[in-house]
This record gives structure tokens, sequence and C-alpha cells, in this order.
């Protein structure tokens, strides 16, 4: 169990985390979502001992690690460019961890050549142990990545913006991959990434951050159908503002004969099984977004319909 | 007009003056460089081997290559390891006066080697401010390998710390960030993580040092004794032969020299690219 | 405690610091404050005098004329060289390079001694220049070649990297704007390589002000005539005339240090030049 308390860091003079607290039981995968700058990826560093907090503790199962410097805290931490050892073959890249204990702990070169091969199994790169990274694929050095951090035996698997580097096909496969090897393995893990889509399909439980502070953590379902703040509702998902604060998605709008709100259609494309209508609200600047069942058929570009949330976020001041 | 020798740009280029400049720059190249030091192959190859051996590996020569590359190379090994730190702290720290330090380094390039070596002399002699420190001891620094080797140090440190100095500034942190979670201690981190990273840079600043040093002659022939034997380096003797007008004796010196200074530069430079290579930088 | 998991503790970065400025003290700064003592031993008038005996001025004279010559020589080739290896892809391109790089790698002797051998009495050309009377080896014409090859590499070596960086784009636009070739080097390419061109001249000319070896090798010692500065150290020194020796020798540093701070502000002003460029 990882418990974040009231942690604050500072950086010269801008405020990176202003008082954070987090709770994350064991098993649990975590998503860290937030813009640049919103202090995301401080707090990953914070809880990997990279980065020291100014004020605040970070307990390991009840224990207080604050002071407890990262080679000794024993967390997995996957890169964001994978930072591989360049000189090393992967399997030394796999097997460094093990080779830098301390004697007596120090696992035989073979006996760690075989554990490099093993976790090369578990990632898929089982027959690679001998080449250079980079005589490898984007996909493949970040299973390196993962393989090495993986080696030491981590309880807690920490992975920053883990699949920002990758084109999106590579990036799909490895977002279901990873999410088996994590139950698979029993690992806690935390990722920061600034992709909701990313975040909501892989994670147990969302975390979304703004300059520095939590503005809600929940599970995707809640962070989507009910956000906390004005901020969640347009970071997390599309959205349209409509007068009176009231936060809608493009699906929870429909068009209507009687009332609602006015709109000039600009512009109507295919989007997968949707048209995709973008107007204006009548006499405002508003973009309006909604989507229509594309069996239907779509409104004329210039012309005014008239739409109404079925479900939104209200919220004033 | 004959076709000029050389192929013109395969693909079409709008930029002019490839004759021109190319031209200038053969023509420059073949009488300032190319022609002299092909004189010194053409004069050996007139020599013979039996005779090229009987001067070019004389005893006398034997000695001096010993002590230049002996010398080159101690003061290679001394530059390697300083060299490091004073790029570390260069690249890693913030002190005061930095901008300034940055810049003394590059002193040897700039210092006339005449002026540097009369310097040293001055320093280094049995009455100098550090010899006299030595002498009671019953160690003489001057006129002695000790001083020759003080000398190719002055000479090439600018060498390793110009070489080391980009590689370890683009060394990312996340390198040492990743050693460190995996549980290496920051010396670990330096000897298995950083050391191998700017090994290269290091051979070449070495390679570099070490060439420089074994053909080195103005700082070292006024501290250096040139007593035959002991304190003769090599370049020395190529000048003691042409005084002699033995201009035989001066090429085979001459040619031993070149293809031993080109044979590390090569080595190093295969060396190089087989790594990088591996490390696809 | 060293909390910061890629740095040293406050001690051994101390440490660090320490060892490195005692070092640079020790084997740079120490030779350099030796020359000024040294020539300031006996004081100022005894060290105005050893600069202005009539041989030491003669010195003088011979080591700019021979800067003189060489480094416009050398400024030339090096923008001819870089434009034709930055601008147009050609066989042997690398093979050019390797060949200007060559000088750094050869002793000074030796590049003395190549022109010796070409140019001297014993020398490929050593009959038929003593038959038209035509002196090389000994004189100033062989001072200079020495130097010119000595010197060779600098200023192509400064040029080559940047102008590769910079690419043809600019020159490409000159032209299909309707600019001649010389029109384009002078507005386009020559503003945009003018600091980097500079540095290598100033190192360039150290080094041709500087050079011991190879003109000791060709020039012959002759007083008055053929001795650079460089040189009149040298036979001052051996004369036992130290403060003569090294009151030359402190105008040799002198002229170091001057390109030591040129060399400092241009790299300053390159690299604010260079971020600005990024943008």
């Amino acid at each position: 169990m990882i418990s974040v308390e009231n942690i604050r860091k500072q950086f010269g003079g801008f405020a990176a985390l202003g008082g954070v607290d987090l709770q994350i039981a064991k098993g649990e995968f975590v998503a860290l979502l937030g813009p640049s700058g919103s202090g995301k990826t401080t707090l990953l560093r914070v809880i990997a001992g990279l980065e020291f907090q100014d004020s605040g503790v970070v307990r390991f199962d009840g224990e207080d690690v604050s002071d407890r410097p990262v080679a000794e805290r024993g967390v997995g931490f996957v890169f964001q460019h994978y930072a591989l050892f360049r000189h090393m073959k992967v399997a030394d890249n796999v097997s460094f961890g093990l080779s830098v204990r301390k004697r007596g702990e120090r696992p035989s070169a073979r006996e760690r050549r075989e554990r490099a091969d093993e976790l090369l199994r578990l990632v898929h790169l089982e027959g690679l142990g001998d080449r250079y990274p980079a005589q490898l694929s984007g996909g493949q050095r970040q299973r390196v990545a993962l393989a090495r951090a993986l080696a030491i035996q981590p309880q807690l698997l920490l992975l920053d913006e883990p699949f920002g580097a990758l084109d999106a096909k590579v990036r799909k496969d490895l977002r279901r991959w990873l999410r088996e090897l994590h139950s698979q393995m029993g690992l806690t893990s935390i990722f920061v990434t600034h992709d909701q889509e990313e975040a909501l399909e892989l994670a147990d439980r969302v975390v979304v951050l703004n300059k520095g502070a939590i503005e809600q953590i929940g599970t995707p379902e809640q962070v989507y159908t009910q956000p906390a703040t004005p901020f969640v509702a347009s970071f997390v998902g599309e959205n349209t503002v409509l007068p009176g604060g009231v936060h809608v998605r493009p699906h929870d709008l429909e068009i209507t004969t009687d009332g609602g709100h006015a709109v000039v259609v600009d512009n109507v494309f295919r989007k997968g099984g949707v048209w995709r209508i973008e107007g204006m609200l009548q006499g405002t600047d508003t973009l309006v977004e909604l989507d229509l069942d594309a069996a239907q058929a779509a409104p004329e570009t210039g012309s005014t319909i008239h739409v109404r949330p079925i479900r939104a976020s209200n919220f004033t001041g | 007009m004959t076709s000029p020798p050389v192929r013109p740009p395969r693909r079409r280029n709008v930029i002019p003056g490839f004759g021109l400049t190319f031209g200038i720059s053969a023509l420059w190249l073949s009488i300032i460089v190319l022609i002299p030091l092909a004189t010194i192959f053409l004069r050996s190859a007139h020599m013979g081997l039996e005779q090229f051996i009987a001067v070019g590996l004389s005893p006398r020569a034997l000695e001096a290559y010993r002590l230049s590359f002996g010398t080159a190379a101690a003061a290679g090994v001394v530059n390697a390891i300083f060299g490091v730190v004073v790029a570390w702290v260069l690249v890693r720290y913030d002190f005061i006066g930095k901008r300034l330090v940055g810049a003394i380094v590059d002193l040897p390039f700039a210092l006339p080697t005449a002026v540097a070596g009369i310097a040293l002399t001055a320093i280094y002699a049995p009455n100098g401010w550090i010899g006299q420190l030595f002498d009671p001891l019953g160690i003489r620094i001057a006129f002695t390998p000790i001083g020759i080797t003080i000398a190719l140090i002055f000479i090439g440190l600018p060498f390793v710390v110009r070489s080391v100095e980009p590689v370890l500034a683009d060394l990312g942190r996340d390198v040492e960030e990743a050693a460190a979670t995996l549980g290496a201690s920051r010396w670990q981190t330096f000897s298995r993580v950083i050391l191998p990273a700017i090994g290269p840079a290091l051979l070449t600043g070495f390679a570099l040092t070490f060439a420089r040093g074994v053909g080195e002659y103005g700082s070292v022939i006024f501290i250096a004794g040139n007593i035959q034997g002991s304190t003769e380096i090599a370049p020395l003797l190529i000048v003691t032969q042409l005084e002699q007008y033995n201009y035989d004796g001066a090429t085979a010196i001459a040619v031993v020299m070149l293809l031993v200074s080109f044979g590390v530069l090569l080595g190093i430079n295969l060396s190089q690219v087989a790594s990088r290579r591996r490390m696809g930088a | 405690m060293n909390r910061n998991p890629v740095s040293e503790s406050r001690f051994a970065r101390a440490a660090l610091i320490t060892i490195a400025l005692l070092f640079l003290a020790l084997f740079i700064l120490l030779p350099l404050f030796a020359v000024f003592s040294e020539a300031l031993k006996e004081g100022f008038d005894d060290f105005a005098e050893a600069v202005s005996t009539p041989d030491a001025l003669a010195a003088i004279r011979l080591t700019l004329i021979v800067a003189a010559i060489s480094v416009p020589l050398n400024m030339v080739f090096g923008v001819a060289a870089s434009w034709a290896i930055t601008k147009f892809d050609f066989r042997g391109k690398g093979f050019l390079i390797t060949l200007i790089d060559l000088p750094f790698s050869v002793s000074p002797v030796v590049s003395g001694l190549i022109f010796v051998l070409l140019f001297g009495a014993n020398g490929y050309l050593g009959p038929w220049l003593a038959e038209h009377d035509v002196r090389i080896i000994f004189a100033v014409p062989g001072i200079v070649l020495a130097t010119v090859f000595i010197t060779f590499p600098f200023v192509a070596r400064e040029l080559i990297p940047l102008m590769m960086e910079q690419g043809k784009e600019d020159e490409e636009a000159a032209i299909s704007l309707g600019a001649s070739g010389w029109q384009t080097f002078w507005h386009v390419t020559l503003p945009n390589i003018r600091w980097a061109l500079l540095y290598g001249v100033l190192l360039c000319n150290a080094r041709a002000m500087g050079e011991f070896g190879a003109v000791s090798v060709v020039s012959g010692h002759i007083r008055g005539i053929t001795n650079t500065m460089p040189l009149h150290v040298e036979i001052l020194y051996n004369e036992y005339d130290f403060v003569g020796a090294f009151a030359v020798a402190s105008l040799l540093a002198g002229l170091a240090l001057v390109t030591l701070v040129i060399k400092t502000v241009l790299e300053w002003r390159f690299n604010l030049h260079h971020a600005g460029a990024r943008h």
C-alpha cells in the first residue's frame, strides 16, 4: 500500500505540487492524468525517490520512506525515453540491477543471464539478449526497459509516459499487454499520461491532476460520467459548455423539434459509426459538438438545428 | 581543355563555384601537404630496407622511440584521469570563475610551445619553484623523463578535456537515474554507466594526447636534457641527424614515428566506428 | 546527506572541484605565471631593453611577416575547401577531409623535415634551386612554407562543421532569386560564417606566430634574418640570457592570452547565436 500525504514541492518559484494526498492499494493499476505542468511526473518521481518533496510524507506499507534514497526503495521505474544503457547488450541491461547488488547477495553471472533470458521471454523478446539497444525498434526497447525494471522484483512499478514515444498501432498492442502483465505478476503500478483515452482504457483508478493539485480520483467510469470539476469535464473526453455552466458530451446531446438551444451547423463529417456535427450556438461563438447515429440523415451545412442535453454535469460558480 | 580529373557533382546543383573552390583546395593541398609528405616516403623507398632498418631501428633510435612513446603514453594516462575530472567539474558543477577555468584549459593550444618549454624548465629545474622542493629528496624532474612527461601533460590536457566535455554534457540524466532506481550506488553508476559512455571520447582524447606527445618538440627540448640514450626524444634525434646533413637517417626515424602515430590514430578510429555502430550514436 | 540520486555529496563535489583547480593551477597556470615573473625579475627596464634589441626587433618583424603571408593564404584555402566540401557531393570527400586534418597528426619536426627533403641542399629540388640561386631552406620562404603546412587545417576545421550544419538552402534561395555566385557568397554565406571564420583565423594566427619545431628545422637560425620570435627565445635561452629569453617569451604569452580572451568571447557569442538560431 502506497500512501502520499500532503506532498509539497517547489521548483524555484513554481509550485509543482501543492499539498497532494493519495492512497493506492496493493495490486491497483493507477493512472496519473493531467496536462503538462500539472505535476503528475513530479509526483511519480517523488514516489520513486528521484525527486524529494519539500514537505509531506511518502509511506510504503505504512513505513515512512521519505528519506530513503532511490537505490534502496526497490521500485521499478520505466523512463519515458527508456534510458537504456547503450553500451550494454540487452541481457546486460536487464540484469544490471542484479549485478550491482552487494557481494553475497549478487547472483552469479550465469544466474543473472538466466534471469535476464527469463524476463526477456516474459516480455516476448526471447533470443534478443545479445543485441544492443540501438538494434531494436521503439516498442522492443520499451519492453527491454520494462524487463530491466522488473528484474529487481519490485512491488511497485512506476511508468513515466510509457507509450508516449511510440506510434499508434504499437501503442495499442503494448497497452493491452502491459495490463495483462500487471495482473499476472501481481504488481502495484502507477503510470503517468497526458492521454485521457490511455488512462481510461488501462487504469483501475484515474487521478486527474491540474496545476499541482488533484482534481478528482475515481474509476474511469466515474471520471468520465461524473466529472467533479469543470477542469475534469473538459480535460477528460470531449465536451461542450452550454450557457449556465452545463458541460455536455457530444453523444449526450439530441436533436429536438421543440425548444432547446439553436445551433447553426458549420461542418458535418463521419466519425466511426456516427455523424459528428459541429456548429455555433446561435448568436454566440460557442462551439457545439454533437454525435448523431449514422443511420439517420445528417443535417445540411448552414441549416439551424435545435439541441437538448440528455445528460450533463452542471457546475455553477 | 581536357576533362577535369574529378567527377563533377553527381546530382545537379544550382550553387556555382565547385570548379573554383575544389580546384583551389586540391591545388593547395597538393602543394603544401601531399607532395611534401610524399617526399618522405619517396626518400625512404630509395634507401632500401636494410639501410632503413640500420638507421631507423638503430639502438640509439630505439632508445629515443622508447622514451618518446613511453612519456607520451604516461602523459596520456595522467591526462585521461585528470582530464575527466576537469571535464566533469566544468560540465556538472557551478562555481565562481567557471568560465575563466574553461578558458584556461585552452591555454596550451594558444601558448607557443617554446614559451611553455622554457617556463616549465624554469619551474622544475633544481633551483626552480617546484624543482627545489624535490631536489633535497634526491628527485630530479627537469632533464629527466619525469620532466618530459610533465611537458607533455601540459601540451595534451586540452585534447582530453575537449573530447570528453561534449559527450558528458549530452549524456542523459535519465540513464543515471535508471541506474539509481535499479539499486546502483553513485560509484557503480559512474564506473558501469557513465565511464563506458564517455569511453570512446576518452580514448580519442588519449590518442590525440599520445600522437601529439610523440611528435612534440618545442615544449620538450628545454626540459629534456637531451642526453643520448636517456633523455633524447625522437624528434630531437631527427633534428640532430639533419644538422649532420644525414637526410636518410632523419627520414627513416620520421617514417617510423609517422607510421606509429598513424597506426594508433587509425586503430582508435576503427574501434570508434565499431562502437558507434553498436551504440547507434 | 546526499539525497539527489544523480549528484554527488557536497564533500565529493568540493573535492573534485579542488582537484581540478589544483591540477590546472599547477600544470597550466604556473608556467604562464613563470613566464611573466622571470621576464620582469630584473625590473621593467631590463625587460624593455631585452625586447628592443635589434635582433629582437628583427625577430618580431619576421614573425609578423610570416603570419601576414601564411594566415591569409590558409584563410582563402579554408573558405574554398569548406565551400567545395559542404555545398557539393563528390567522390573522395571523406578522403579530402582526412587530408586537411593530416598536418595535425604530423610532428612539427617532420613538418620541417619534408621541406628540407624537397628544397634543401641535398633535397630533390636542391641542386636546381642552387643553380638558379633561389634559397628556400634557411631563408624566409622555407619558414613561410613550414608555417603554412602547420597551420593548414585551422580555418577549414572551424568552417566545415558549421557550414555542414547550415546546409545549402540559404544559398539556393539566393541563387533562385537571381544572385550571382559571388553575391551569394558575400551577402548570404559570409555573414553566416563570419564568427567561425574569425575564430579559425585567430587560432591559425596564434599558431603561425608561435610555431617552433617546424620553423626551427627550416630556418637555419640566422640572427636578424631567419629568426622568428620563438627561435629568438631559444637562442637567448641557450646563451643563458634568461631575462631576454623570458622577455621575448612574455610577448608571445601576451599574444596567447589575447587570443584566449577573444576566443572565449567568440564562443560566448556563438552560443547565444546558436540558441537564437534554433527558433
